[in-house]
């Protein structure tokens, strides 16, 4: 069975989790440019004196589909290079997959990873 | 005839300048507003170069600089078209009644004045407002409140120095020349005061946007908003040096107070916004240019480079606490037009009555340069308040101002125009046909 492992964190962390994934021998992954806000909230911004609260504030998304067996690492992996310790570092979740298909050949389920 | 050609070539410079004021407010305004609307305001703009280009030759000079009618507007039918304004009988060119140039360069000169004026009031009617009733506008407004506003301070119509003036009723005549005369350099009262107060009474008379008040409407590109604040900074040169109509000395004073007041007003709004918000922003520094260039308008030949510090500074500070009254008193002066423009023109105008090198308060120069600035802001204040209320009221009632408001929230520019500024505001954007 497969999995999806989804993570939003800091824009800035980016670079660091994809070469730690890449290092722990993930090989695809997909990024997206995502905006939203957790505990941190947002912040204001003031134009001609008036006050703005920007709530929602940029953040990556990353998708990852992993076989059963390595969802726990990749999960590891990307905690620890996406952490800062800081509010608003993100969250990390699997969700599970029914199936998988690889557009170029035809395979499905774990070969298609 | 011999041409002074230093002053030709400098009246031609200065009306280009003047011209390049008009995009450059395009971009000044259209960073301000959202992404959404972007085009539409600056559309505004380039559709009052288009009108005001036009109509400016066909009547606008006749009723400007044309045969004097009640000392408030020209004939417009005197030099309708231009005739008899370029070439006199023998087919010699005109020369102008203020430098030793031809008269066609004023022309020039003053086309692009009335174009920037109108563009300003668009700063109000930010994200709402149907083109065609903004173009109709243009042309009746000019023609109703900028037209004879010229006439009346540089036309030798009622707000200038000549007989039959205001100035001349309350202080005398000698040689056919007020005891005291006002002083408007440049257009505090035919542009900036104009302007704003126009602004102010549309903002009234269309009303506010949704979510005035409430909803986030920050601007959506500060680079363009300083890229325009630098180009109106250097038009200005043409505005404000370019009123000496001359290559002369009075140029090159009004030079050195433009740029002094100019920055010394950015200054004092960055520190004014520093102390009561935290921060000295860009749009406070793009701002405080404005305001300053604003100030020194009608005052720039008539100061000091020293005493125009003190008028940028003034300028800078009211301005920049100016800008807050329309979430005081819920006018959606969207732009700001009202607290830069009409309270800078104001500032500019009425301080000369203290500044002035020759006649000010502060100067020795008794009171009555004073009583005659305060007179010419306040006659100004309510010409320009009665001709667009009642042009704004007809317009409501005809062709209607506002765009309904699925057309406001989901963006103008696409509604109206039928384009979109940047390619992630369309919604999906898959042409499926090209025609």
């Amino acid at each position: 069975m497969t999995k999806l492992v989804t993570a939003v964190i800091q824009p800035h962390r980016l670079d660091d989790v994809k070469s730690a994934l890449e290092a722990a021998g993930v090989r695809g992954l997909t990024v997206s440019e995502a905006s939203g806000y957790g505990r941190q909230r947002g912040h204001t911004e003031v134009y001609r004196g008036a006050e703005y609260t920007v709530d929602l504030v940029p953040k990556v998304k990353i998708d990852v589909l992993v076989a059963d067996e390595d969802v726990a690492g990749v999960t590891e992996v990307i905690v620890q290079a996406a952490q800062t310790g800081k509010i608003g570092d993100g969250k990390v979740w699997v969700v599970p997959v029914e199936d998988v298909a690889r557009v170029r050949t035809g395979e499905h389920g774990d070969d298609a990873l | 005839m011999e041409w002074d050609t230093g002053a030709a070539a400098w009246m031609l410079t200065s009306a280009s300048l003047v011209l390049l004021m008009t995009p450059a407010l395009a971009f000044f305004y259209g960073g301000m507003v959202r992404g959404k609307s972007v085009l539409n305001m600056m559309m505004m703009s380039f559709g009052a170069m288009g009108v005001v280009g036009v109509v400016y030759v066909l009547w606008g000079w006749s009723m400007s600089y044309g045969s004097d009618v009640a000392g408030i507007f020209g004939n417009p039918f005197d030099q309708f078209g231009l005739s008899g304004t370029l070439f006199d009988a023998d087919g010699a060119a005109i020369a102008s009644p203020l430098g030793n140039y031809p008269q066609v360069i004023d022309v020039a000169f003053q086309v692009t004045f009335a174009i920037i004026t109108v563009a300003l009031i668009s700063g109000a009617l930010a994200d709402r407002v149907k083109f065609g009733t903004w173009i109709a506008f243009v042309a009746v407004w000019v023609t109703v409140a900028y037209f004879p506003m010229a006439h009346m301070v540089w036309g030798g119509g009622q707000l200038s120095g000549a007989e039959g003036s205001i100035a001349a009723a309350i202080f005398g005549t000698t040689d056919g020349a007020a005891n005291t005369a006002p002083i408007d350099f440049a257009g505090g009262t035919v542009v900036h005061i104009n302007a704003g107060v126009a602004a102010l009474v549309l903002a009234l008379i269309i009303g506010k946007r949704k979510g005035f008040g409430t909803e986030a409407m920050r601007p959506h590109n500060l680079p363009f908003v300083m890229l325009g604040a630098a180009l109106l900074w250097f038009g200005w040169f043409g505005f404000n040096a370019g009123s000496a109509f001359g290559a002369n000395e009075t140029a090159g004073l009004a030079w050195v107070n433009t740029t002094v007041c100019t920055a010394a007003a950015m200054l004092a709004w960055l520190v004014t916004e520093k102390f009561r918000d935290g921060h000295a922003t860009s749009l406070g520094a793009a701002s405080g240019i404005v305001a300053g260039l604003v100030a020194i308008t009608p005052a720039a030949g008539a100061l000091r480079p020293v005493t125009s510090i003190v008028l940028g500074v003034v300028a800078g500070v009211l301005c920049a606490l100016a800008v807050g009254l329309k979430y005081k008193f819920g006018y959606d002066d969207s732009l700001d037009v009202v607290g830069v423009h009409l309270v800078g023109g104001l500032v500019g105008t009425v301080m000369i009555g203290f500044l002035a090198d020759e006649g000010g308060l502060f100067f020795g120069g008794g009171a009555n340069l004073l009583v005659i600035q305060v007179v010419i802001a306040l006659v100004a204040v309510l010409f320009s308040g009665l001709t667009t209320a009642v042009i704004g009221l007809i317009l409501k009632a005809t062709l209607g101002w506002r765009v309904s408001q699925d057309v406001e929230v989901g963006g103008i520019d696409l509604a109206v125009h039928g384009e979109t500024a940047y390619e992630n505001l369309g919604g999906a954007r898959i042409v499926s046909e090209v025609k």
